[in-house]
């Protein structure tokens, strides 16, 4: 259950005290940024912690959010194990997406538990075909995987756009959707499930997809470090020559690495369309695909760390809705500034203290003495 | 041991004094007190994992000692990177070259010193300077080439240039001769007596007796951990040191009786390799090893040896030719890789270690299944069972001796020669019909060394077939019973182990034809 290199630090100091120095000093400098146009900082804060934790409908949105950012935080993670940099999961989520709506606009009338496994292998296997070419073209053609998937974001926005406008939209209507799903598809609702069993909850787009994403999570866990696959996946990630040497085809070993990948990000149009939206139409990864890098970032690559970061993002998110309602004088883009700074600090410049942390707890003889596992 | 110097003209270049150093559970240095002259070569010897390359990675502030103090000409000092070292006149030349593969020499050398954003100046003065420095100690080192185009052999010496450019005193070299040719070896120790002549200081680690021997004033001992001798190098012998570094009496030859050759297990027919660059790298190769003999393949290192244990194990593909394993006919049209090669029972020891053979990230028990992780033994239905993975690696630590005997530690944080019994051990612990081995005993200390002869004859002895290709000519001459010589790609001859002499293999090396028998190499 390694969860990548480590310098001999206890769990805590990486997992726990690292995030929360980061964060902390994330916060300290958006608060300096909303210093500097005048507003009150220590407000603000509190006014997205309520906005994001306070109320019951707060936390259904936070959760939301999370659900999207772990499907493309897994993507990002198990590229990741496989010395893969997929900065395509915006792209691939959004064709995942079409594809979830192909298959439910194809099912009229079909109950929603029926339907939902072939929603969700629709998604992914959208998604994993738009991955997969880029993993191909590394593979087999050795174009750099960054450059394509950034490439085929821009393909699979274009292409939506085309197909929404002219092939997909609802006849006789401006706005470029798609027909609704019928409603018998729709997931459940997290308050009406919970309503169900008699717990009170306020009502939130929150729905079934959340308890799909949890389950990745283990899949992904259990898929990665515990299966033969998950072995070749991680040996061509950490070095080709030996995977080439232990008998595993490294270019295959790419390619499926991207499907899955893909697959993974393809799984956000489930709770978006599925569970929320109810229809096809632009723009609904509205940028979760990008963030999802940085959970990744921060959570480590590993399902347990991606969870927790998940929920941050997505108390970002909707903290940061709230903030502009509650302060006009603070727009939609310092919200954004906020959410940048946090990704710097908690993604970009994770290893900024680490050097410190390895000093200070590698001359302690207690740490030390512990014996150099994990 | 030595005495204390008094204390007002530096007589030491460097002294360690009371070095304590423990990774977790392990003590890698136990109290080590040690003095090097000036003018001196000193050499450093012990087991792999006798905490050589944490001392010297100590002395060159890589790790912090847990207790003790270095003096450097008598002064005590504070070392805790490698730039303070530098900056203390210490160097060292690592076992994996630390050098920018598409810079050129040149560029490597200024890498860190360039004084300024323009590069024009400051590249002048260094040619310059560098030019003065290779006149000086015989180094010579083409500084316009590219370092990816240069044998390993030279691109050392552009690590003992770069350290010399930086004002090394004191010089580290960590098993320096693992990786060259023999004729390399001479001329790295050219190098160092010339150092010596000039003043400096060189700390020679090495698993090589006959070297310690051949340019070492004076020996020291480690044995987990601790110095446990001390010599003048010309009042001792290799027979002394062994017994000093493993602590008993030990031997350190290998009885093998004649082979019993049975039916051919492997066999090659005008094999042909073609590189990515369309370099052919293998010509015409033919061979046969039969069960039960050792096949030895000799050859300076470059000359296709690896080539031709790649392409036989399945690593990489050939252009035409026949390969029979096990009487099977292969083509080209037909290929195997390594995959299937492991399953009709072919094993393969490569020679890079840690390019191929493990993977330093991952925990020993995860390098200990690589290749053999489709094994159904291994698995528990969908799942690999970590649990029976760890106790196979504890039972093939037990067996093959790895210290320390934890299956959970990173495979990186192994010393050398112990991450290669591993490796030995995970190839052999199938009972393979052929076993191809490159380099076995690269950086494995001589009690190890004599520990795989052992497993390689007994391999043998079972019936089994051994492809051996070695750069050590020892290994090669004590090990085989039929010998081939590589040159330039080709197999150029053919010794049987009674005619075989260092004399007539290194003529053959050198590519020149002369063998009488060199007929036989047909099936
Ligand atoms: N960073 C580390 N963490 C934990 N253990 C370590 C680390 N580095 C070295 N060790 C352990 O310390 C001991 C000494 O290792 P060292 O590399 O110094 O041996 P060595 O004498 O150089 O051996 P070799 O001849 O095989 O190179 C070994 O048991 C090794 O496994
Ligand atoms: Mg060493």
């Amino acid at each position: 259950m390694s969860a990548g290199g480590s310098d001999n630090l206890p769990w805590w100091v990486t997992g726990l005290l690292l995030p929360a120095i980061n964060v902390g000093l994330a916060l300290a400098v958006s608060a300096l940024v909303i210093l500097a146009i005048g507003e009150d900082p220590l407000g603000a804060l509190g006014s997205m912690l309520r906005g994001a934790l306070g109320t019951g409908e707060g936390i259904g949105y936070t959760l939301y959010y999370a659900t999207s950012l772990i499907f493309t935080a897994l993507a990002v993670a198990i590229a990741f194990h496989g010395g893969l940099f997929n900065i395509g999961g915006e792209g691939q989520a959004y064709i995942g997406g079409l594809g979830v709506g192909l298959v439910l606009l194809s099912l009229p009338g079909w109950p929603w538990w029926a339907a939902l496994p072939l929603s969700v292998l629709g998604g992914a296997a959208f998604g994993a075909l738009w991955a997969a070419i880029p993993g191909w073209l590394q593979a087999y053609r050795g174009s750099h995987i960054v450059i394509t998937t950034i490439m085929f974001n821009f393909i699979a926005s274009s292409l939506m756009v085309y197909l929404m406008v002219n092939v997909l939209i609802k006849p006789g209507q401006m706005s470029p959707e798609s027909e609704a799903f019928s409603a018998s598809l729709f997931l459940p609702m997290m308050a009406d499930m919970m309503a169900g069993i008699g717990i009170e909850m306020a009502a939130s787009p929150l729905n079934f997809s959340l308890f799909l994403a949890l389950l990745a999570c283990v899949a992904v866990w259990a898929f990665i470090w515990h299966t033969r696959w998950g072995f070749a996946l991680r040996a061509t990630g950490a070095n080709e020559n030996a995977a080439l040497y232990a008998g595993i085809d490294p270019k295959r070993v790419i390619v499926v690495t991207m499907a899955l990948s893909g697959a993974l990000a393809g799984l956000l149009g489930v709770n978006e369309l599925h569970g929320v939206q109810h229809r096809l139409m632009l723009n609904f990864p509205a940028g979760l695909g990008f963030t999802g890098i940085a959970v990744a970032l921060m959570g480590r690559n590993h399902p347990a760390g991606i969870i927790p970061a998940a929920l941050l993002f997505g108390a970002l998110y909707q903290g940061g809705t709230e903030l502009v309602f509650d302060y006009p004088t603070i727009s939609r883009e310092l919200v954004v500034v906020i959410q940048g700074v946090v990704i710097l600090f908690a993604g970009a410049l994770e290893h900024m203290f680490r050097p410190a942390l390895v000093r200070l707890f590698s001359r302690r003889p207690v740490a030390a003495s512990k014996p150099a596992g994990a | 041991m030595s005495a204390a110097p008094s204390s007002a003209s530096p007589a030491w270049a460097v002294e360690l004094v009371g070095i304590d150093k423990r990774f977790g559970p392990v003590h890698a240095n136990r109290d080590v007190t040690l003095r090097f002259a000036p003018s001196s070569i000193h050499g450093l010897v012990g087991e792999n994992g006798a905490g050589k390359s944490t001392l010297m990675s100590i002395l060159y502030g890589f790790y912090e000692a847990d207790a003790g103090e270095i003096l450097v000409r008598g002064k005590q000092v504070d070392i805790r990177t490698p730039q303070d070292a530098i900056r203390l006149g210490i160097g060292m030349v690592h076992q994996h070259f630390m050098l920018v593969e598409t810079f050129t020499v040149l560029e490597n050398l200024l890498l860190g010193h360039e004084g300024g954003p323009v590069l024009g100046p400051a590249m002048a003065r260094a040619r310059t300077e560098v030019q003065a420095l290779e006149q000086q100690f015989g180094l010579e080192v083409p500084l316009d080439a590219l370092v990816c185009d240069l044998p390993v052999g030279v691109q050392q010496r552009v690590e003992i240039l770069k350290a010399l450019y930086r004002g090394a005193d004191v010089l580290i070299l960590d098993e320096p001769t693992a990786v060259l040719s023999p004729p390399e070896v001479e001329q790295l120790f050219r190098i160092l007596e010339r150092l010596r002549q000039q003043g400096r200081t060189v700390l020679l680690i090495t698993h090589k007796l006959k070297e310690i021997m051949a340019i070492t004033d004076r020996v020291s001992v480690l044995r987990r951990g601790q110095v446990v001798a001390e010599f003048v190098t010309a009042e001792t012998d290799r027979q002394a040191l062994a017994d000093a570094m493993v602590g008993r009496k030990t031997s350190l030859s290998v009885d093998k009786a004649p082979a019993k050759p049975g039916p051919v297990l492997l066999a090659a027919q005008n094999l042909n390799v073609v590189d990515a660059r369309g370099v052919t790298t293998l010509k015409d190769a033919c061979l046969t090893v039969r069960a039960g003999e050792i096949v030895g393949i000799a050859g300076v290192a470059g000359n296709g040896q690896s080539e031709l244990l790649e392409v036989l194990s399945g690593m990489c593909r050939f252009v035409s030719g026949t390969v029979t394993l096990k009487g099977e006919d292969i083509g080209p049209a037909t290929q195997y890789d390594a995959a299937d090669a492991r399953r009709r029972g072919v094993a393969h020891v490569p020679e890079d270690r840690l390019k191929l053979a493990v993977i330093k990230d991952f925990p020993a028990h995860e390098s200990a299944i690589l290749g053999y992780h489709q094994d159904k033994s291994l698995s528990k239905g969908w799942r690999l069972d970590w649990k029976r993975t760890i106790a196979k690696t504890v039972s093939l630590m037990e067996q093959f001796d790895v210290r320390p005997p934890n299956p959970n530690l990173r495979t990186a944080l192994f010393s050398g020669g112990n991450q290669q019994k591993l490796v030995m051990a995970r190839e052999m612990e199938r009972e393979p019909d052929i076993l191809l081995v490159g380099q076995p005993t690269r950086g494995v200390d001589i009690g190890a060394i004599a520990f795989i002869h052992r497993q390689l004859v007994s391999l043998r002895d079972r019936g089994k077939a051994i492809l051996l290709v070695s750069a050590e000519l020892d290994e090669i001459l004590a090990l085989s019973d039929r010998i081939l010589v590589m040159c330039d790609g080709e197999i150029v001859g053919e010794l049987s182990a009674a005619e075989a002499t260092e004399g007539r293999i290194g003529t053959m090396m050198a590519g020149i034809k002369d063998s009488p028998t060199a007929e036989g190499v047909s099936a």
